[in-house]
């Protein structure tokens, strides 16, 4: 039976089979007490950088565009989906639907911001478009900083300048208060939704790119003229690619907006500094590999908490693993070298079998071969 | 047999990784055991943590307010510890940041911490405020000011909150005169600096204080201030407001010198450090500048006196107000728990209970006010002072 199925299909079958046994294996080490308060604090946010990373590697990796303003999509997911519960909160509506809607909301929102973005941006290129998208998720967190609402029996009050400006009413509430944007979001997030809604991604990317449409998205990634001549409507499908990452994108802002009783458009958590994060988990992950890219994401997060114990030099070690992590991977030193001592030679060896390419390598042309294109 | 030898690759790697993530759980829990059985070899032990920014762009503000703390430790120690319980201290860095701010709440939790002294950015508070809440584990911040960050009834703060500091200048602007025409310079990405900056303006407009000017900037763009203060010199202002940190105001002072601009400039605490917190900074440009703080570095009371030279001796540098507000935050702590009568044995909510129940009835003298009180949503009762700077010093105004 597993024979039967096809290479690809075998290989995402892994991915979920993965996602899941990791769901099952936490929340067992979690309800038998074995976490550490630090760990299981933490498993929502790595779900959020997990599906932070499949959105990415959606662009990088299958549409084979540098985007650098990720986080900015992240963001007006965050926002949105936060101000919708703060608004229906004191509605009737029952805690699950709202939160539902909530993630749509999110979703849709940052949808409709990558189609937008997307119109103009998508007629460039290369390094081009990567300033360009890194502008535009700067412009999302800024926006995101000056924006004050709030609501009062008349209506929803919207100010650019202060919370004095919107002239509430005395029963007037502050939604979003500027800089120090959302605070007390119920904290409906859970492990579970978290990688629900990452096996989800996981399954409409996975399937995306095994799909006619995906297909047609990765001729343009690897020769745009010979897409367009075969009639591959080029813009067309850049677009989808680019908006169904950037939905993907808001459903992780939805996530974590309703994780963190204090949501703030810093730079620190919406700024190019996380969008060019993202872009490690997906290089260190595999550019293309989406299994890679979400470990990758998983590990690069816990890292820094787990170095705790070497106090003020955490992030120079971090800084120093990552540095050797990207060697091993890409380095081509280190690739000969996992080529002749790598476990796969050995185990080869013993068997008597060749080694026929492994994935890093795989993963690496399709690397090389966007390095020709830019 | 390669397919196989491919999956089980994938479990073996899996594996790992939950192992490793399972292993750190577990080590946190041998520490923990470590601890409770030192507290049973007879020396019982109070375990404070704190939270602050050790790393990253304020890390000059959580590694003061952490070496203040660990100086009235030592204090307290050297001293006999509080109730007996001798103190052990544990920092750990948030870089500012609210979710890193929970996970190192989390982690010091693994850690067996029992009160909390942090967070000390507002951000990071408000978030950890909620975890705290549920734990019921007594929370005192030395230095968020913003209102969100004590909604609950288990954090208690030493400084000012953002808006007593935006209506106390406002006031002892117009109580004294000093100008009737005001421009302000703000941050208008920073939750303190606009925080003040509200309340300033609604306090000016309720007693007819003239705002000629509201000039805003943001994190990412704060080094060329020339558009602002043109702005403010072009409307007529006599004083210039900044509800903003020294080293953005050292800046705005030498740009202001160069183009020849010269209103008086009135601060908060965040102004406190200008004198010796920049590098390259003429200290003559800051002459005549005007500030409200709770603490001068160069005061001449003894309890200021010995906590500067021990400050100086230990970090060889002269503490800022951060440093003196986690200093008195750990004097606090020790006082609600002698009022409450906390001992060893009683668990973490317990304790918080006994705390909550002490902080509103006891009157602390510190580093950063006089007979300071509390009152049940966890503000502090002390009066600002405004001090000028003369000669290189602060000197307090009327």
């Amino acid at each position: 039976m597993w024979k039967k199925l096809s290479k690809g299909t075998r290989k995402n079958t892994v991915t979920y089979l993965l996602v899941i046994v990791t769901y099952l294996v936490m929340s067992i080490l979690q309800s038998g007490g074995h976490l550490s308060n630090l760990i299981s604090g933490m498993l929502v946010l790595l779900c959020v950088y997990a599906i932070m990373a499949v959105s990415l590697n959606l662009t990088v990796g299958v549409l084979g565009e540098l985007s650098l303003g990720h986080a900015g999509f992240m963001c007006v997911g965050a926002f949105s989906s936060a101000l919708f519960t703060q608004l229906t909160v004191s509605t009737e509506m029952n805690a699950n639907v709202r939160f539902f809607f909530a993630i749509v909301i999110g979703i849709v929102t940052a949808a409709v911001f990558g189609f937008m973005i997307g119109i103009p941006v998508l007629r460039l290129k290369g390094d081009y478009l990567a300033i360009v998208t890194l502008a535009f998720g700067e412009i999302i967190k800024n926006l995101c900083n000056v924006l004050f609402l709030g609501k009062d029996s008349s209506g929803i009050h919207v100010s650019m300048k202060d919370t004095m400006s919107l002239g509430m009413g005395a029963d007037g509430v502050v939604i979003i208060n500027g800089p120090q944007g959302i605070t007390r979001t119920p904290k409906q997030a859970t492990f579970l939704i978290g990688m629900l809604i990452l096996l989800i991604s996981l399954i409409i990317v996975l399937n995306l790119i095994n799909s006619r449409t995906g297909r047609a998205i990765m001729s343009i990634r690897d020769n745009r003229i010979a897409a367009e001549s075969v009639g591959i409507n080029v813009t067309k499908y850049k677009l989808l690619a680019f908006t169904v990452s950037a939905a993907i994108a808001g459903a992780a802002g939805a996530l974590y907006a309703h994780n963190t009783s204090s949501l703030m458009a810093t730079s620190a958590k919406f700024g190019y500094n996380m969008s060019i994060m993202f872009l490690v988990f997906v290089v260190l992950g595999g550019i293309g590999n989406m299994r890679g890219g979400v470990i990758a994401a998983v590990l690069l997060t816990v890292l820094p908490e787990v170095l705790r114990f070497a106090e003020d030099k955490r992030m120079l070690i971090y800084a120093i693993v990552l540095i050797l992590a990207m060697l091993w991977n890409w380095a081509p030193a280190a690739r000969t070298f996992r080529e002749k001592y790598g476990i796969r030679r050995i185990l080869a060896a013993r068997t008597g079998r060749k080694v026929i390419g492994s994935e890093g390598i795989n993963a690496s042309e399709s690397g090389k071969q966007k390095e020709e294109e830019m | 047999m390669k397919k196989f030898r491919k999956a089980m690759g994938l479990v073996l790697a899996s594996a790992m990784l939950v192992a490793s993530l399972a292993a750190c759980g577990g080590d946190d829990k041998v520490k923990d055991q470590n601890a409770g059985s030192g507290s049973s070899n007879g020396e019982a032990v109070l375990k404070i943590g704190g939270i602050g920014p050790l790393t990253g762009g304020n890390a000059v503000y959580g590694q003061a307010a952490m070496n203040g703390a660990q100086i009235a430790i030592d204090e307290i120690n050297e001293a006999g510890g509080i109730n007996g319980m001798m103190i052990e201290f544990n920092a750990q860095d948030d870089e500012a940041d609210p979710d890193k701010g929970v996970n190192a709440y989390n982690n010091l939790k693994d850690w067996g911490m029992q009160i909390l002294m942090g967070c000390v950015t507002s951000g990071s508070c408000t978030a950890v405020s909620d975890y705290a809440h549920e734990d019921n584990l007594f929370l005192l911040t030395p230095s968020a000011s913003s209102l969100t960050s004590i909604t609950y009834d288990n954090a208690f703060r030493v400084c000012f909150s953002d808006p007593n500091q935006g209506v106390g200048a406002a006031d002892y602007i117009s109580q004294h005169q000093l100008a009737s025409k005001v421009a302000i310079i703000y941050d208008n990405s920073d939750v303190y600096s606009s925080g003040i900056t509200e309340k300033f303006t609604a306090e000016a407009n309720n007693i007819g204080l003239e705002i000629v000017a509201s000039e805003a900037f943001n994190a990412d763009n704060k080094t060329d201030f020339s558009v602002q203060l043109q702005a403010a010199k072009d409307a007529g202002a006599e004083l210039v407001f900044l509800p903003i940190y020294y080293n953005e105001a050292s800046l705005i002072l030498s740009q202001a010198a160069a183009m020849e601009y010269q209103p008086m400039f009135f601060g908060c605490d965040g102004l406190d450090g200008i004198l010796g917190g920049v590098e390259n900074f003429d200290l003559a440009l800051a002459e005549g500048v005007m500030l409200l703080t709770p603490f001068a570095a160069d005061a001449t009371d003894d309890m200021t006196v010995s906590f500067v030279t021990k400050y100086q001796e230990k970090y060889g540098e002269i503490p800022n107000q951060f440093a003196a507000d986690s200093y008195d935050a750990i004097y606090i702590i020790k006082a609600a728990m002698e009022k409450a009568g906390v001992t060893a044995e009683m668990s973490v909510s317990e304790m918080c209970d006994a705390m909550k129940a002490a902080m509103t009835q006891i009157t602390v003298d510190g580093l950063t006010g006089s007979a300071i009180t509390w009152s049940e949503d966890g503000e502090p009762t002390k009066a600002p002072k405004a001090v000028v700077i003369e000669n290189g010093a602060y000197k307090a105004m009327e």
